[in-house]
């Protein structure tokens, strides 16, 4: 199975990411008009990046160990163009070009996905 | 407090029913625009939702937010005096009191409520269309 799972990891990572950033951005323009909020997002690269290094594992030497979770992507503030009187830092231009963008990513990551999946499909068959 | 947030829609759909809100607020100012009575202290002062943002968790650590309406306040503005004696509503020296609404202030407040809305409608049907295609995969 191994070899399905080093075809699909990048993409399925790659969505992954994806669906989380557009949760985040999903986020700045719903608090458009809320005053001191600061918009958020994170960097495509340093997240998927961290996806897909090797990890090693980390040795639990008693049950109540906690769990390191190693694919934690820092999520940084926006920096606004032009700051509002209230503090908010969401500017809709932005968010809107922001959100478009990692949509059509999250479709190309998904046709990719596709003809990864249509390709081994092919091999498995031997049509 | 209030559960946690789902998924994109539920961030989406938080937000429609603040801006929701907003705009039975700005209807009521409006339709209130012009009410006048005869005291003072009993005038309709307008409405305006305070928003606030709700974080996924405590810390804010994974980033994730959506909006809710923490409380409703009225704006404490003073009302307009008109004499009026003949307003049936009028004190005893005449005078009435209209509410005092700026309805150029509620226009613009309606017209970024309908954008934040639209906004927020178009996200949705985004994330829709989205998952749609991601549950044909592989077909």
């Amino acid at each position: 199975m191994q070899v399905f799972k080093n075809a699909l990891a990048l993409y399925s990572d790659s969505l992954g990411i994806r669906e989380q950033r557009s949760k985040l951005i999903a986020g700045n323009i719903a608090n458009a008009s809320t005053p001191e909020f600061k918009a958020r997002d994170i960097s495509f690269k340093d997240a998927i990046d961290r996806a897909t290094e090797e990890q090693t594992p980390v040795l639990k030497t008693h049950n109540q160990h906690f769990d390191i979770n190693d694919d934690y992507v820092e999520i940084g503030y926006r920096q606004p163009v032009q700051a509002a009187e209230d503090g908010n830092t969401v500017e809709m231009s932005v968010e809107q070009v922001q959100f478009s963008e990692n949509v059509t990513r999250y479709q190309i990551s998904l046709a990719l996905l596709n003809k990864k999946i249509s390709g081994l499909m092919t091999a498995i068959k031997g049509e | 407090m209030i559960d946690q947030i789902k998924n994109v829609f539920d961030i989406a759909a938080r937000s429609l029913s603040a801006q929701q809100v907003r705009l039975n607020t700005i209807a009521s100012n409006i339709a209130n625009a012009h009410t006048k009575v005869g005291d003072p202290e009993k005038v309709y002062r307008p409405l305006r939702p305070i928003f606030e943002a709700v974080m996924n968790d405590k810390q804010g650590q994974d980033g994730i937010a959506t909006v809710a309406v923490a409380e409703v306040i009225a704006l404490n503005k003073a009302p307009t005096k008109i004499y009026e004696p003949a307003n049936p509503a009028a004190d005893k020296d005449g005078f009435v009191y209209e509410s005092p609404v700026d309805q150029e202030e509620e226009l613009v407040e309606m017209l970024d409520a309908s954008r934040a809305y639209q906004n927020n409608l178009e996200v949705l049907s985004t994330m829709r269309s989205l998952m749609v295609r991601t549950i044909e995969i592989g077909k």
